[in-house]
């Protein structure tokens, strides 16, 4: 295949950045976008220039560090794939591929197509626990047990890899999609759900000061997210929200 | 005499852990807040060994070199976690955890570790739900369990196909909320480069924040490496593609041993290379194996035209295909363990019938299955056996339930339909059994340097069973580990902050700033990867699935020889200053590179075949690996004695008390 690349290159965060052209022919049909990416990088390698700066790591789909916005949408085309599992046959022979970073200002660019996602894991950290300690006396695994349905949707919940697509597909930049797997998940299991009321009130708190923006409703999270994860966690995390407010209050 | 000792604990196998526990020094809560520790990696061992650790009241500095401890390639793992707890009243225990360890292990594991391990097994399930992992349970709303890997019991615990990842979410959450108190500090982003000893004892690290190129000093009153396993020395591999050997290397080169390097686990059921463009191998669970059935052509006239496309497997007849397992292992079959179904793979691809266009390929087919499971259903359904389409939408469907997602994994990478015309797979790298050596309390030959995790060699001898790797991971790091860095750090209390200004910092940082100015003003001509990629060839083709002693020796002299080609001709773009991924693979590559080395040096020593290492010279008459307990029931640990000299190997001898040494044999 031969294909015209639009590339976002932005030298450091304080750099404005372009998009810049370039040709690529010879890709395999059978070969992942990341290993497309792969062979631009070494052709730039080979010419002394500096290859293109991209995140990636397991490269199978769960580690949730790939992170691409393609042709328009997070990930690329296709449903329910994160950019290392997309594959070039879904492009056609002379396609121009654009290709950028997450859009967000609570998602910082560092290099080219690599962002800070810092965010996340300081949402995380203000609440996406159960407080126990691992000291291993906790009692044993099968004293409590949890309803099939509701085991199946905390684990359906917590299948959110964390990469980020749900908040740059948003109008908004909300991180509501990310914020209310990990909130339903807790909830919906009794070890969690000791702490529920206060952990979404630190977590959603957390997500406002992050910067990120607020739900409308649109639905383009769920559309792009590479898991799957329901709206209806955001939904679960509304009422979830309100109810604690009030009984804060 | 040795110069290791193992340290392991007097008193009966199964007492040793509890007797251990109650005679080792403790710290006083105060006295813990005056304690720092590093830990390097943050997969299951490295985050939960933080977490604990920072809970028990140190102070601990975590690095890990993805923009989130989230990413680590734990979260990659599928199939499940092994646990003692016979919740389904089959016999199982924590002996006969223990007993299947050592035996899969191809009794090269060191006895006292795996029966600790087994121990510590049924908390970690405990500790688990209590964190809130979402595990598949039954309609009861009791813990679900599966076999796994040719055991006889059902003890694995599984969250559908995504187990370490949500343990590993768990141990991440853990870590989070300690994170949050300040307990952990979190250094996403960091690489560690150099283990900084002084007097003999682990005392920080040289690391380099990949973002701002920086190179910082951190010291510690004792350093844990949590830092995975070594199977990208291959190129291809299942690992992530940051995966790399550089801290164990590092604490290597500064005095810790490296034990049994050769041990590989080369997992059977991968999707097989497309080209040259390949970066990486993706896993699909070996459950697969249940209802596949593995074949090649029986001629090679027939595997040339499927080869070049004009002839479809399904078109092969029944009496033109060879499945190979069931003809040579008929008692086990397609389900023979992992390292027998992937050498006899490779002996038949190597033999010219394999059926991609690389020719490293072989079929796993469903049809039989299909039929099978449709007739089953045509008879529940009153449809007639006669029925062949209507029998096969009912098996389809069948096969669906157990592995549509596997299936549709392999469609998106492999654009075929698995369920009209065979799946292709072959072996690929996995999982590394060997690593840095460590005693009974995980420390290595350094005082003050832990390792755990993939990243130690200990418990699972020449060959992982299935569901045992989440296992150690967390046993270590939640359980072991807080007890065993204890009794060591309980001697430091008098110690004080570490300073980094001591002339050992300097002289680390000064190595490997040296180092990086060196790839940086090489202005040779060949990337990094044209290396990494001509090692994974030379490693894959002689020190692979199967090894023998002239193979070996060319392969450590072609290693030596891409070894000066990189250090004279790599080409390393951009400054030390900011992001820069080319210098980061650098570093890995240059290690891989000297631990590939080592690696075939490991497999020349060990002049019988066991589990995971097969000896071409050391085989049955019926081409079965054939293991030498007389003379190699012992761990090779490999001790560095400097630049172009030979390392040194040790032995330690392993004593088998409560398992007695058998042939493992699947005929």
């Amino acid at each position: 295949m031969n294909l015209k690349l639009k590339v976002w290159r932005q030298s450091g965060a304080s750099d404005k950045g372009k998009m810049v052209d370039y040709a690529l022919s010879d890709i395999s049909p059978d070969s992942s976008f990341l290993e497309m990416i792969d062979v631009l990088n070494m052709q730039l390698v080979e010419k002394g220039e500096e290859p293109v700066a991209f995140d990636h790591d397991c490269r199978e789909g769960i580690c949730g560090m790939c992170s691409m916005y393609i042709n328009g949408q997070p990930h690329g085309p296709g449903d329910r794939v994160t950019t290392c599992q997309l594959h070039m046959r879904s492009f056609k022979d002379g396609d121009t591929i654009t290709i950028e970073p997450w859009r967000a200002s609570a998602f910082p660019v560092i290099k080219d197509l690599v962002v800070d996602r810092g965010a996340f894991d300081r949402i995380i950290q203000a609440g996406g626990y159960v407080s126990v300690n691992t000291s291993g006396n906790t009692q044993d695994a099968n004293s409590i047990p949890i309803p099939k349905a509701d085991a199946d949707a905390a684990f359906d919940a917590a299948t959110c890899i964390g990469c980020g697509a749900c908040v740059a597909a948003c109008k908004n930049a909300s991180a509501m999609l990310f914020v209310s797997a990990k909130v339903s998940q807790l909830d919906l299991l009794p070890q969690g759900k000791v702490e529920s009321k206060q952990r979404v009130l630190n977590m959603v708190a957390q997500m406002d000061k992050e910067g990120f923006g607020n739900c409308t409703n649109t639905g383009a999270c769920e559309a792009e997210c590479p898991k799957g994860i329901s709206l209806e966690n955001i939904a679960r995390m509304n009422r979830l929200y309100l109810a604690s407010e009030i009984s804060a209050k | 005499m040795s110069v290791l000792n193992s340290n392991i604990p007097e008193g009966k196998m199964s007492e040793k852990w509890e007797n251990y526990k109650e005679h080792i020094d403790l710290v006083n809560p105060a006295n813990k807040r005056g304690i720092d520790v590093i830990v390097v990696g943050t997969g299951l061992a490295g985050a939960s060994a933080s977490a604990t650790l920072g809970e028990l009241g140190y102070n601990v500095k975590t690095f890990c070199f993805q923009d989130s401890p989230r990413r680590a390639h734990s979260i990659a793992a599928q199939g499940g976690i092994n646990a003692a707890k016979n919740y389904q009243g089959d016999g199982d225990s924590v002996f006969r955890l223990f007993y299947d360890t050592v035996k899969g292990g191809d009794y090269r594991s060191r006895e006292a570790n795996v029966h600790r391990l087994a121990e510590v097994s049924g908390n970690i399930i405990d500790q688990c739900v209590a964190q809130g992992v979402p595990f598949a349970r039954e309609y009861g709303g009791l813990l679900d369990n599966r076999s796994f890997g040719g055991v006889l019991v059902s003890r694995t615990f599984y969250a559908a196909g995504q187990t370490g990842q949500q343990l590993l979410l768990g141990a991440y959450s853990a870590l989070s909320r300690q994170i949050a108190i300040g307990k952990v500090q979190m250094y996403n982003r960091h690489e560690m480069l150099d283990v900084v000893v002084v007097d003999g004892k682990a005392r920080g690290i040289i690391a380099r924040n990949l973002i701002t190129g920086e190179i910082e000093r951190h010291s510690a009153h004792a350093v844990v490496l949590a830092s995975g396993g070594y199977g990208n020395v291959f190129f291809l591999s299942t690992n992530a593609m940051g995966s790399n050997v550089t801290a164990s290397w590092k604490a290597y080169k500064r005095g810790a041993f490296f034990a049994n390097p050769c041990y590989t686990q080369i997992h059977p059921t991968c999707i097989p290379r497309s080209g040259d463009h390949q970066s990486k191998l993706t896993l699909m669970s070996e459950s697969l194996r249940n209802d596949g059935r593995i074949w090649v052509p029986l001629h090679k006239e027939d595997a040339e035209k499927v080869r070049n496309g004009s002839l479809k497997p399904t078109d092969i007849p029944e009496d033109r295909r060879d499945y190979y397992l069931e003809r040579r292992y008929p008692a086990f079959g397609n389900l023979v363990p992992r390292d027998v179904a992937s050498r006899a793979a490779k002996e038949r691809c190597d033999a010219g019938f394999g059926v991609n266009k690389t020719g490293e390929a072989v079929y796993l087919d469903f049809a039989s299955a299909i039929q099978r499971y449709g007739k089953v259903q045509a008879r529940l359904h009153g449809i007639a056996e006669s029925n062949t389409e209507e029998v096969t939408r009912l098996g389809k469907e069948v096969v669906k339930e157990k592995y549509g997602n596997l299936f549709e994994m392999y469609e998106k990478i492999v654009d075929q339909n698995p369920y009209e015309t065979p799946m292709m797979i072959y072996p690929a790298v996995h999982y590394t059994m060997g690593g840095t050596w460590v005693d009974y309390n995980l420390m290595t030959t350094v005082n003050g340097l832990y390792a755990i995790g993939e990243a130690n060699f200990s418990d699972h001898g020449a060959n992982r069973l299935g569901a045992s790797a989440l296992m150690q991971g967390l046993a270590d790091g939640y359980f072991v580990l807080p007890y065993t860095i204890g009794d060591y750090l309980a001697k430091e209390i008098r110690t004080g902050k570490i300073p980094t200004d001591l002339p050992e910092f300097v002289a680390a940082e000064k190595e490997v700033v040296d180092r990086i100015n060196k790839f940086l003003n090489n202005k040779g001509s060949k990337p990094v990867d044209y290396f990494h990629k001509k090692l994974g060839k030379v490693m894959w083709d002689k020190v692979g699935m199967a090894r023998n002693e002239q193979g070996l020796k060319e392969a450590i002299a072609e290693i030596q020889a891409i070894k000066e080609e990189f250090w004279s001709d790599v080409f390393v773009p951009g400054s030390d200053k900011g992001l820069n991924q080319e210098l980061e693979k650098a570093g890995r590559v240059a290690d891989f590179i000297e631990l590939g080395e080592l690696f075939a040096k490991d497999a020349l020593n060990r002049k019988e075949s066991c589990g995971g290492h097969f000896r071409e010279e050391y085989q049955t008459a019926e081409g079965e690996a054939l293991r030498d307990d007389k003379n190699f029931a012992y761990v090779a640990a490999w001790q560095y004695k400097g630049e172009g000299v030979e390392p040194e190997m040790h032995k330690e001898q392993l004593e088998f008390v409560e398992v007695e040494l058998k042939t493992r044999s699947y005929k």
